[in-house]
């Protein structure tokens, strides 16, 4: 990378790579910020369950036999796996919770993470593991005379289809609009006789599911290991502070300059690449510090 | 006023008691055990001083260990790389401390709850980007190890006591802040805000002073960490840590002075012995999380406080009125 210097080619290639690693960062913290939104409860478990995603991935294409078929299942169950086990920490322990202080709620969600953490070493195992891309998706094209990872450029059309299906969801059904109108005001919402606390379920739920559509979207990019769920937690925490709190939109804007930043950092300075990205998280909150779009709050 | 007469004279001679106690293990117990009475009152100072600004001044300190991890580099740093005598570095560590607490908080302070927690992550965590990747100045992910120590505190029972000394002063001291006016207005600034504002209380400098003196004291127990096990590394400001301390607050119990203190002792015990036996100790640590939120959210201190006051009150026959403001704060 270097030994092509700062060319044009070796910057727009790098370029993509930071839109198609702000895409999974957007499918993750759509889901964060969808949750912090309605429940006003940043979800620390996301991240546990973001790793519960791409091992669930991992597990489903090893039962298909690694195969592209497999690769399709496993896109639409994985992050239904996550969902299910939000769903029962969700009925079963949070909803006891919704009348209590918010630091409550977020230690809930800290100790749901350790445990959802540990629970993953249970089952999986400590060792690396790794998801084959379906045969389609592998190798790579040329743009600009650069190679450009295939893969990438699905993921590339999955987040505008995710952006898309979110935008659908939040301003053209009925569920979509409570979840909106309880995010503004949920004692309006309650005495309007709505279940608020399903709503809640609800929105957490879809929440936790997009986290592990992250997860199982990661998967074939990265290798699967324990300890993914602290890297992406944080990041998702700064991308949803500087979007907004809330803002499924800003949440998209601040994967965007989180994803980019960290890509053209690795071009420009290897060695502190990871500054970067938090770098520009610094930069953006010390102009805006409630974000660049305004919050639901 | 009463009140607080009441909680020294109680508090004094059982503090006395329990110096003394703690005076005299290294003269019988193995190293083992003085090594993790150590870790506990290093662990202690750090708990205690987040609950000045969580329990005392209701602010969501989220990254708390940053500071303390700045301290213990510091101190660190300044013993590997620069040849001063040691009480410099011990000095310099907390300063470092306070002054990215200055920093950082003069940002956080602008913001309230949620959206000064999570500004305070991101900051904290710009530090720990930074210590993580600054392989030839910090060390990078290795960390630094076999930091020298004076021949002063090379045996574990002078380090022992050394710890315990810092840790009783620095004790003394933050009472000595949580009960004087300024310790009184910033639990006010805590239950009413608005009202502190409107009776013209600088809302905003408090806060910041008490982040200032929290992070000094989360230096110094950085510095107690370097001197306890010569080595620093980047998990010492990673978020999880700091949310474990929060854990040990929660556990001894948010608003009473020595809760956070118990809290940190029962954390590091139960890591110590448990983790023995498990290596699934967070799983461990998760659950008793849970049974703490949905059981013992008060902390196991605050417990003990609501039923000796509890009782006391059966036996001197107050009223409801006194009892039910007691249950408000």
């Amino acid at each position: 990378m270097l030994g092509q210097g700062f060319s044009f080619a070796a910057l727009s290639s790098q370029f993509l790579v930071g839109l198609s690693r702000a895409m999974i960062l957007f499918v993750v913290c759509a889901g964060l910020s969808f949750v912090l939104g309605v429940l006003r409860v940043p979800n620390v478990a996301h991240g546990a369950l973001y790793m519960i995603g791409a091992f669930s991935a991992y597990s489903i294409s090893t039962l298909f036999g690694n195969s592209s078929t497999g690769f399709w299942l496993t896109l639409i169950l994985a992050p239904l796996v996550v969902a299910l086990v939000s769903l029962i920490a969700e009925r079963v322990l949070f909803c006891h919770l919704y009348q209590r202080e918010h630091l409550m709620l977020l230690l809930f969600t800290f100790a749901l993470s350790l445990i959802l953490g540990d629970l993953v070493k249970l089952v999986w195992g400590a060792t690396y593991r790794s998801v084959l891309a379906p045969a389609v998706l592998r190798g790579s094209i040329f743009i600009l005379g650069s190679p450009f990872p295939r893969y990438n450029l699905f993921l590339l059309t999955v987040g505008p289809l995710v952006a898309a299906g979110l935008w659908f969801f939040t301003n053209k059904t009925k569920m979509g609009k409570i979840a909106r109108a309880a995010a503004v005001d949920r004692e309006m919402v309650g005495a309007l006789g709505i279940n608020v606390s399903w709503v809640f379920a609800a929105a957490f739920v879809i929440g936790c599911y997009l986290a592990g559509l992250g997860g199982a979207l990661v998967a074939p990019t990265v290798s699967v290991t324990l300890g993914m769920d602290h890297t992406i937690i944080i990041e998702a925490f700064l991308i949803v502070t500087i979007g907004g709190l809330g803002n499924i939109w800003g949440a998209l804007v601040g994967s965007l300059i989180f994803g980019v930043t960290q890509a053209l950092g690795v071009l420009f300075w290897p060695q502190f690449a990871i500054v970067f990205p938090y770098a520009a998280v610094v930069i953006v909150l010390l102009l805006r510090p409630r974000g660049l779009l305004k919050s639901v709050w | 006023m009463v009140k607080g007469l009441i909680d020294s004279k109680r508090l004094w001679p059982v503090l006395g008691i329990f110096v003394i106690l703690l005076i005299l293990p290294p003269l019988h117990a193995p190293r083992f055990y003085i090594y993790i009475l150590s870790l506990m009152f290093v662990t202690s100072l750090l708990a205690m001083s987040l609950n000045l600004t969580v329990g005392y001044g209701g602010m969501f300190q989220f990254h708390h260990c940053a500071f303390y991890g700045v301290g213990a580099y510091t101190f660190a740093l300044m013993l590997t790389k620069t040849s001063l005598p040691m009480w410099v570095g011990f000095i310099a560590g907390p300063i470092a401390a306070a002054v990215v607490g200055l920093l950082i908080g003069w940002f956080c302070v602008r913001l309230t709850q949620l959206y000064f927690g999570m500004l305070q992550i991101s900051l904290g965590s710009l530090i720990w980007a930074i210590v993580f990747r600054w392989y030839n100045f910090t060390g990078g992910d290795d960390g630094i190890h076999g930091i020298p120590r004076p021949s002063i505190l090379s045996s574990s029972n002078n380090t022992y006591y050394f710890i315990l000394l810092v840790l009783v002063i620095c004790l003394a001291a933050l009472y000595t802040i949580v009960k004087s006016p300024f310790g009184a207005t910033l639990q006010a600034i805590r239950d009413n805000p608005q009202r502190c504002e409107a009776v013209g209380i600088n809302v905003r400098r408090h806060q910041l002073i008490a982040i200032v003196i929290a992070t000094f004291f989360a230096g110094i127990a950085g510095d107690l960490f370097v001197v306890l096990e010569r080595s620093v590394f980047p998990d010492l400001l990673f978020w999880t840590l700091s949310l474990e301390i929060f854990i040990m607050c929660l556990l001894g119990g948010w608003f009473t002075f020595a809760g956070p203190m118990l809290g940190a002792a029962i954390i590091v015990a139960l890591r110590t012995f448990v983790g023995k036996y498990t290596e699934y100790w967070t799983l461990i640590l998760g659950v008793i999380l849970i049974l703490l939120i949905f059981f013992l959210p008060e902390g196991v201190m605050g417990y003990l406080l609501r039923i000796s006051k509890s009782a006391s009150q059966r036996i001197s026959g107050r009223s409801q009125v006194d009892a039910a403001s007691r249950g408000h704060a």
